[in-house]
This record gives structure tokens, C-alpha cells and sequence, in this order.
């Protein structure tokens, strides 16, 4: 099963310039689907084999769309994820970095209305990785099939841990990076619950950070959950009130620290590791002594 | 970015919030002007971006010309340091000189962006300058909050139920509420973060006046905030970061340590000061490359890293995704080899086109210190201070 993309995925690729050409490229070689790109003036294209199209709905209409990956500049992002949802595209995964918060609040109250979920913005995308369904820019030699699924509201982290996992032999089901900003599509309690119902997966890793309080609000979830989730926070050595990289990424009061959130975790029953560089191990220790390897 | 008070004033009175009156002074000469124009009775207040002027000293009560030159005098050219600022302050080139207003009571007014609903918050309290955390601790009871509506926007009703909540009731409630829905509008048509006023005070004579002010915007509407940026004071911020920002590295934060940090992507480049910290050491700063494809910008992160004198040896932690590994490797090596990067560097390199950006380094012949996994990345940066 895996969560949000399988084989039957499709991805659309919005905004194919530099990087979504590279990226469409390295999806087909992984074995995806990529069905077509968007940049509107460069209908009837083709570039490096796939077809553009100057909007999402021909994507939808011509190809069977069904997931689109945006990669259109910050000013211009928050009309490319409406024009996703308007095309009825169920999943919609935006990397593209520094849209400002605002147009992510009216596009998320859009959302509202619409049968559309967003991943990110500011997220490396999504993967499952036994399905070869990529949508997203993260490096695939570090994976390999397995059934941990991987939540991270930052892209390199994802890859690390998820290189941590392989190097000692523990697959991946998916990787979702939920993005680094303060107002995003998917939350990490809702990637969990994705998680808890995909039969594929028996354990999550979950990468929060400061700033925010999604990860009292996951660690609210995983009160209820029957997998276990071992967890890391990251910036537990930031200074408060700087914005550290991620535009989410700011201690504001107690509840944005990484104390908070790592004691949240571990009261709802995560195993909270404090060394970055101790995920994998973690998990392995999880895993064996919950039988699930 | 953060505008200074009297910024933050003028753009508030741009939508209809009454200010005190009063202007922006540089000099003793121009704040003794102000004064007389005032008719004698001023405050002077120190334009620093920090909470707590008072406090520190940025903050001076002024009933005549004399005392104003010399509290002037004082507080132009201070470093002024408060429990923000850190030990070393911050500079103070000009002060608001503002007429002396009668306060018959002080509130408490921002809007800000609520991350859980997802929607900016008007957050109002009838406990005026004070730290709103410790009234939300202490008396959550005592603050009201309105969310804000994407679509329907604010409205009228939830102006005036924080405005009888916080005692603004009677002939104060039309302009009350008149002034917290211009405060929305003020923060949504700015791409604000936080608008706040602190105090909001009443008027001896009945009139509602922002006594305080802060507003900081969102730095990815910078593209859409053309005006306010020009006016942008970055003699309050750390001189790195602005040479950072001038080479088009906005993500740099100047820290206390000596381990020199270049990192890409934010979660990582935290997750290294962490890992530096958990192995004994501490980081000089954060800085996230990003996807950075090009040495150049590689090289300009290392010049800022390399020639800070805080900096004793420099860790390259680098998990490539849309960065590439031998880009960097690249830039690592040109750097090195124009003379920057003088302390021991250690490199650790993951993820795309690792293959290529190993061999770039081997072929190289620099004494670059490699590490494979990112404990032991951290583990020799460490070590490479201690030795």
C-alpha cells in the first residue's frame, strides 16, 4: 500500500524549468510515472520526453493526472497550487520555498473546499518506495523497501535518517516531508494517521523542529496510535526568536522549544532520541523489541 | 524584517491609528527642535530593534529643552543592552521624541499568525504593558483572541466583543473597534508577522492612542514590500548576517561557539548544531546553503564562515538532494585553495552525486578532513578545536 503515492500514482509536474526537468527525469528513472508538465506559454512542447501543456486541467483530462508536483517560483506558488485543486488533482506537492504566509492561509482555507490534500510547501515531497512512486526531489539510493514510514518537516533530514534506516538494513514504506513553513497542507499528526492506517508500514519515524506546536499536536495522536514512533527534534541548541533557515523554524514562547515538544513526545509513549545522528539505531532498538523486523 | 518604532508608528497612522505626536531625531540639536515644537514636555525613546528600552536605559522622560539635549546626549550612540540584546547591545543612531500623553489606562492589542487554525489571531488584553506570555500563564482568563477569516475577513462583531471584554465599552467602543480592524488591515495588506501595540493606552481626555508599537513582516513577502525594505536598519543586525544576506545567503544566524557551520537545508544545518553541542562542542553559527548550485555561492558561505575570528575549525555537513554534493565539493575546494578556510575543515558528504564529489576532493591533494557519517562528523569538528 504505502501512503499518498503508489503505482498507480501519475504525477504532473507544475512549473518544468531547471529543476523540475532534472527532477521529472530522476522520478522516470526511478521508475515513475510522469505524465506530463505544466508552464503556461510552452503548450505542445516536449521536453527530455514529456509533454507540456500550458494548464493543469489538460494534465488532468489528456494524461489522468493525478498527483502534481510544483516547482513554480514563491510569488507565483500559491496560484499554481489553487489551479491543482481547482483541476481536481487529489494530491498536490509543492517544494518550491518562501511563499509568504499569507497566500498559504488563503490557499489553505481554498483547500478547505476542495478534495485536494497539499503537501508542504517547503518540502522535499513524497515517496514509497517499494510502489517506485516519486514525487519529490529526494536522493533514491539512500532508500530501500521496507516498512518504516519516515515524517519530516525538513528535506535533509529526511534523507539522513532515512540513510541511517538502510545502513542498518531497516526499508522504508514512504517518506513524507511535511514542509518547513508555519502554515502547510498536511500536518504531522495527519501524516501520522496516514501512517497508523497504511498496512505496509509497522513503525514511524517522525523529525519535528521548533517553533509551532504541531508536534504537541502529534504527540496528541500518538497517544491513540498502535505503532510506535520514535522521534526527534531538531534545533534543541537554537537561539529563541531567530528564525532559523525554515520560515517555521522560530522559538516564540515555551511551547516552540524543543524541550517542550521532545517531553510532549515522550509522554504520549514516542521514543525521543537527542542525538541526530542516533535515529536509525533507535528505531532498530524499536523494532526489536516490538518483534516487528 | 522588524521595523523600528517609529517605523512601525508611521505605518500604523498611515491606517487611521492615532500616535502620539512626535518625529524621529539623529542629533541632540534636532531632538532639543522637537521638543520646543512640542511645547517642552517629551519622551525620548531609544530606536533599537529590542524589547525592554526602558529598562536598559533607551527610554527617558524629558520636561524641558535642557533635559532633553542631555538625555540625547545619552542615549544617541548607546549600546543598548536589554535581556534581548545579549551582552554586547545593540547601537542606537536615532530616538522618537514624542510628546508626554496622560494615561488614564493601558491594553494590550497584536494580531499574528496562529499556526494551529491557520488563520492571523487578534489577540487583546485589558493588562497593558506587560509581557503577554506571562499574562496568557498566569491569567489566560484575562486575554481575548478573534481569529481571523480568509475569506470573510474581520469583522465588526469581534472588534467590538474585544473591545467590551477589554473595558472598551461606551464612547470608546466605535473608535476601539474602529482601530483593531485597521490593525488587521495594517497587518494583512504588509504581509505582518506580529503588529503590536504595547500599551494601547486611554487618554486622561478619553482618547485611544498606540503608546508602543511593533510590526515585523514576513521576510518571504520581501519581493511585495519594495517600501519598507529600503528602509531596512542593519546597523541592528549582526554585520555577518548582512554581508550573508548582501551574497545572497539568507539563512545565516551568528552564534556564540567556534565550530563554523556550512549545512544544507535548515532541519540539517539545525540537527549539526545539535550533534556539535551533544559532542561537547559549540557551533559559530547556522547557515543553510540551500540547493546553491553553484561554487561561487559555496565559496561566499565559506569567506563569511572562514573570516569570522570566532571561527577555529569549520564542519561542511552536506546530504544532497537537489544540492549536489560535487558542486559543493567544488566550492569547498576553490575556496581552500584561494586561501580561505585556514582551520581544519571537516567534510562529510551524502546523497546526490556523492561518487563525484568524493573523487573531487581526493583528486584535490587538500588536507581536508573527511567523515563519514554525521556523529563522526561532529565528533572530529570537536576534536579539531580541542587540538
Amino acid at each position: 500500500m504505502a501512503v499518498l503515492l503508489n503505482e498507480n500514482s501519475r504525477v504532473l509536474i507544475q512549473g518544468f524549468g531547471g529543476a523540475g526537468q532534472r527532477e521529472a527525469a530522476n522520478s522516470l528513472a526511478f521508475g515513475t510515472k510522469v505524465v506530463c508538465g505544466v508552464t503556461p506559454g510552452r503548450g505542445g512542447q516536449i521536453m527530455n520526453d514529456v509533454p507540456v501543456l500550458n494548464t493543469v486541467r489538460e494534465g488532468v483530462e489528456q494524461y489522468e493526472a493525478n498527483v502534481s508536483l510544483i516547482f513554480v517560483p514563491a510569488p507565483f506558488a500559491a496560484d499554481a497550487i489553487i489551479e491543482a485543486a481547482d483541476a481536481g488533482i487529489p494530491t498536490a506537492i509543492c517544494i518550491t520555498e518562501g511563499i509568504p504566509t499569507l497566500d498559504m492561509i488563503k490557499v489553505k482555507s481554498y483547500l478547505q473546499k476542495s478534495t485536494t490534500k497539499l503537501i508542504g510547501p517547503n518540502c522535499p515531497g513524497v515517496i514509497s518506495v517499494a510502489e517506485r512512486a516519486r514525487a519529490g526531489i529526494m536522493p533514491v539510493d539512500v532508500y530501500t523497501p521496507g516498512n518504516v514510514g519516515v515524517i519530516s518537516r525538513s528535506g535533509t533530514l529526511v534523507y539522513e535518517s532515512v540513510d541511517q534506516l538502510t545502513r542498518l538494513g531497516i526499508g522504508q514504506s514512504s517518506s513524507v516531508g511535511v514542509g518547513g513553513d508555519p502554515i502547510i497542507g498536511t500536518s504531522q499528526q495527519e501524516a501520522l494517521a496516514l501512517f497508523e492506517q497504511d498496512t505496509e508500514t509497522a513503525a514511524v519515524v517522525l523529525i519535528g523542529e521548533i517553533g509551532g506546536t504541531a508536534e504537541q499536536e502529534a504527540a496528541e495522536y500518538i497517544k491513540e496510535m498502535s505503532k510506535p514512533v520514535v522521534s526527534f527534534i531538531a534545533g534543541a541548541t537554537a537561539p529563541p526568536g531567530r528564525r532559523m533557515g525554515h520560515a517555521g523554524a522560530i522559538i516564540a514562547g515555551k511551547a516552540g522549544t524543543a524541550t517542550a515538544k521532545q517531553t510532549a513526545l515522550r509522554n504520549a509513549g514516542a521514543t525521543v532520541v537527542e542525538s541526530p545522528s542516533r535515529i536509525g539505531e533507535t528505531m532498530l532498538e524499536v523494532l526489536q523489541s516490538e518483534g516487528l523486523t | 524584517m522588524k521595523l523600528h518604532e517609529f517605523q512601525a508608528k508611521e505605518l500604523l497612522s498611515q491606517y487611521g491609528i492615532p500616535i502620539p505626536q512626535g518625529r524621529v531625531a539623529s542629533t541632540p540639536d534636532e531632538v532639543v527642535d522637537i521638543t520646543n515644537e512640542l511645547g517642552g514636555k517629551v519622551v525620548i525613546k531609544a530606536q533599537a530593534h529590542t524589547g525592554g528600552r526602558g529598562k536598559g536605559g533607551g527610554v527617558k522622560i524629558a520636561n524641558n529643552a535642557d533635559e532633553a539635549r542631555q538625555s540625547a546626549t545619552e542615549i544617541i550612540g548607546m549600546q543598548l543592552i536589554t535581556h534581548q540584546t545579549g551582552p554586547e547591545g545593540l547601537p542606537v543612531h536615532s530616538v522618537l521624541v514624542e510628546e508626554q500623553i496622560e494615561i488614564e489606562r493601558e491594553l494590550y492589542l497584536s494580531v499574528a499568525i496562529d499556526n494551529s487554525s491557520g488563520m492571523p489571531i487578534v489577540i487583546a488584553s485589558a493588562s497593558g504593558g506587560m509581557d503577554i506570555e506571562e499574562v496568557a500563564e498566569n491569567d489566560p482568563a484575562a486575554i481575548q483572541n478573534e481569529l481571523v477569516h480568509p475569506e470573510c475577513g474581520f469583522q465588526p462583531f469581534q472588534g467590538r466583543t474585544i473591545a467590551f471584554k477589554t473595558g472598551l465599552d461606551g464612547d470608546l467602543l466605535r473608535p476601539a473597534t474602529e482601530l483593531i480592524s485597521n490593525l488587521v488591515t495594517a497587518f494583512e495588506d504588509n504581509d505582518g508577522t506580529i503588529a503590536e501595540i504595547n500599551p494601547l493606552v486611554v487618554t486622561k481626555d478619553g482618547q485611544l492612542i498606540a503608546a508602543d508599537a511593533k510590526f515585523s513582516t514576513d521576510d518571504n513577502a520581501d519581493f511585495r514590500l519594495k517600501e519598507l525594505i529600503e528602509n531596512r536598519d542593519t546597523s541592528q543586525e549582526d554585520p555577518r548576517e548582512v554581508e550573508a544576506r548582501d551574497a545572497g545567503i539568507d539563512n545565516y544566524v551568528k552564534l556564540d561557539g567556534n565550530i563554523g557551520c556550512l549545512v544544507n537545508g535548515a532541519g540539517l544545518a539545525m540537527a549539526t548544531m545539535d550533534a556539535i553541542k551533544f559532542e561537547g562542542g559549540d557551533p559559530a553559527n547556522f547557515l543553510d546553503i540551500g540547493t546553491a548550485n553553484s561554487a561561487d555561492a559555496v565559496i561566499a558561505a565559506l569567506k563569511i564562515i572562514s573570516e569570522d575570528p570566532d571561527v577555529e575549525a569549520v564542519l561542511v555537513n552536506i546530504f544532497g538532494g537537489l544540492a549536489r554534493t560535487d558542486i559543493i565539493a567544488d566550492g569547498v575546494v576553490q575556496a581552500k585553495k584561494i586561501g580561505l578556510l585556514k582551520q581544519p575543515t571537516v567534510i562529510r558528504l551524502a546523497g546526490t552525486n556523492v561518487e563525484e564529489g568524493l573523487q573531487i576532493l581526493e583528486d584535490s591533494g587538500l588536507d581536508l578532513i573527511r567523515a563519514d557519517g554525521f556523529a563522526e562528523a561532529a565528533q572530529k569538528a570537536v576534536k579539531a578545536v580541542e587540538n
